[in-house]
């Protein structure tokens, strides 16, 4: 695209879309002047952004010819970053620590809107067509929605704790995803409840909230066909959970208990829940202070086993097809990456892909998985079949790793 | 509260004070067997464990209270946000955790007088990556 875009400014710029915002970031591929019309234009399918946390940039990458194809930077604090994606894939948002949210081309590589939301945010979501996105915060703690287009602000819901008990006090926002319908829920860490917002009329946003879902709830998750969301509580044993497709929604405790009457480990880093694993019938989940993963059966909503591993799991996430469960760990035993056959519902392989490993994706049909290994500078690029290192790409600090394919699907 | 265990020390109730405790805390604190306080520093560490020092705290630590430390799940531990709180207190917090929130203790890969070094950095504005 870069190609065709310096060529169509060499050409005046007929007939194209007004998108277009100049020739002078020159990419590598179009540098070579080979603006032939093969190489002229390129979908996005097969992209997506590595971040670069310590230098706060993103790195554009082709997960077919597994290549950087560039990167973008100026986007503020990446030190816990996450990006959803617009409907067409062509747009990447990036939600930053900073409380920036920035928006990204991917074809021509530029940043093309960029706004200060917050003083400290935690992540983002998309709306289900692709017109709303919305940023989750910490400080002030709420959720703020913005036109995708535009990133001009449509709707600040800011989460209060207690408005009798705690007049003016906000909670923090955690587990914020998509729901159908334009909807979002998000649970308030601080104030033990979850938040459906309805925006399908942006001017009058209703918002139904669940108090006293349990204590301290650290991140969530939707599950794939829109219908669970699930909250982990830090503050207790279990997981709370509403079915959205309820007249009126009601939270249920699941695996509660799950850790009684034993020590807890300490926990070097909260588990994220976000890339979820469900695989067949049965999700995969991260205990809370125990080097366990937890299998669920999804239509009973009860523990069938738990799978020992190698350290408190961070990041549980299955295989596209979910043959496969992969799980990365906390410091210190976050070298290291396990993959769990989940038919045997053991671990099968345990890999090292390098020091501080933060973050794992599979590419849409699950043959590859990208692992993210922070002190080593480097992702590496695994065949999920044979379990072995195909590619390797030298990046600065790596963190989170998104393809593009996250935009079809909900919760991500 | 199950997530970490913290031990009684003999500045429970001005470290529970400090950091501003709730009641759960209070009551953890004076139900427990004493622990040995973070010594004072006599033996800085090393300068090439400074710099591994220097960087868990601004990558692991930095994983919830933010690379910048300006903050996150975990709170801010900027000078300024620091400004009120007590050394032996922050050691203590790092060293053995605090109960009743997601810090845990950072024993098993920390001695004492490191967690001392580290409370002395943070109270001092904390050094960036690449610094003595």
């Amino acid at each position: 695209m870069n190609a065709m875009n310096r060529r169509a400014c060499l050409l005046g710029g007929l007939a194209l879309p007004l998108a277009w915002s100049g020739c002078a970031a020159v990419a590598p591929d179009a540098a070579s002047g080979a603006a032939t019309a093969d190489s002229a234009l390129m979908g996005t399918g097969d992209l997506g952004v590595v971040i670069e946390r310590a230098s706060g940039s993103l790195a554009l990458v082709n997960t077919s010819s597994r290549r950087l194809l560039g990167k973008v930077g100026g986007l503020g604090d990446l030190s816990h970053a996450s990006v959803v994606f617009s409907r067409d894939q062509r747009y990447a948002f990036v939600f930053g620590r900073d409380g920036g949210l920035s928006k990204v081309d991917l074809l021509t590589r530029r940043l093309v809107a960029r706004v200060m939301q917050a003083g400290n945010s935690i992540g983002g979501a998309i709306s289900a067509d692709g017109t709303l996105v919305a940023a989750q915060n910490y400080t002030p703690g709420g959720i703020k929605v913005f036109d995708a287009q535009t990133l001009a602000l449509v709707a600040d819901l800011p989460a209060p704790i207690d408005a009798v008990k705690q007049p003016g006090k906000l909670s923090r926002v955690v587990g914020l995803v998509d729901l159908p319908g334009r909807r979002f829920a998000y649970s308030l860490f601080d104030a033990d409840a979850i938040c459906i917002a309805d925006l399908s009329d942006v001017a009058h946003p209703r918002i139904t909230r669940l108090d006293g879902i349990g204590r301290q709830p650290y991140d969530a998750l939707v599950t794939p066909d829109g219908r669970h969301y699930i909250a982990g509580l830090f503050g207790e044993d279990g997981l709370a959970m509403v079915d959205l497709w309820d007249e009126t929604p009601q939270v249920r405790r699941i695996l509660g208990g799950y850790g009684r009457g034993e020590q807890p480990l300490p926990v070097f880093k909260m588990p994220h829940l976000r890339g979820w694993a469900v695989a067949g019938r049965h999700a995969y989940l991260p205990a809370i202070g125990r080097h366990e993963v937890l299998v669920v059966d999804t239509t009973t909503w009860q523990e069938v086993g738990r799978i020992p591993v190698a350290g408190q799991p961070v990041f549980v996430i299955a295989r596209p097809d979910g043959r496969q469960v992969w799980v990365n760990f906390a410091v210190p035993d976050y070298h290291r990456v396990q993959v769990i056959d989940t038919q045997q519902r053991r671990v099968v392989r345990t890999i090292e892909p390098g020091k501080a490993v933060l973050h794992l994706e599979f590419t849409p049909r699950g043959e590859s998985v990208w692992i993210s290994a922070r002190d080593a500078n480097r992702v590496t690029v695994y065949d999920t079949q044979r379990i072995e290192p195909t590619a390797e790409l030298a990046l600065d600090a790596p963190s989170g790793i998104f393809f593009t394919a996250r935009s079809a699907r909900l919760g991500f | 509260m199950t997530a970490q265990r913290l031990e009684q020390t003999p500045q429970g109730f001005g470290l529970a004070r400090v950091l501003g405790g709730g009641p759960l805390l209070l009551a953890a604190l004076t139900a427990n067997a004493a622990a040995p306080m973070p010594a004072p520093d006599v033996s800085a560490p090393s300068p090439a464990r400074r710099a591994e020092l220097i960087r868990m705290v601004r990558q692991d630590c930095g994983s919830c209270h933010g690379m910048q430390l300006t903050g996150g799940l975990g709170p801010a531990l900027t000078r300024e946000a620091l400004a009120d709180k007590s050394l032996e207190g922050l050691a203590i917090t790092i060293y053995q955790g605090r109960l009743g929130t997601p810090m845990p203790g950072w024993r098993s890969m920390l001695s004492e007088p490191e967690a001392q070094w580290i409370a002395e950095r943070l109270a001092a504005g904390f050094p960036q990556e690449g610094a003595r």
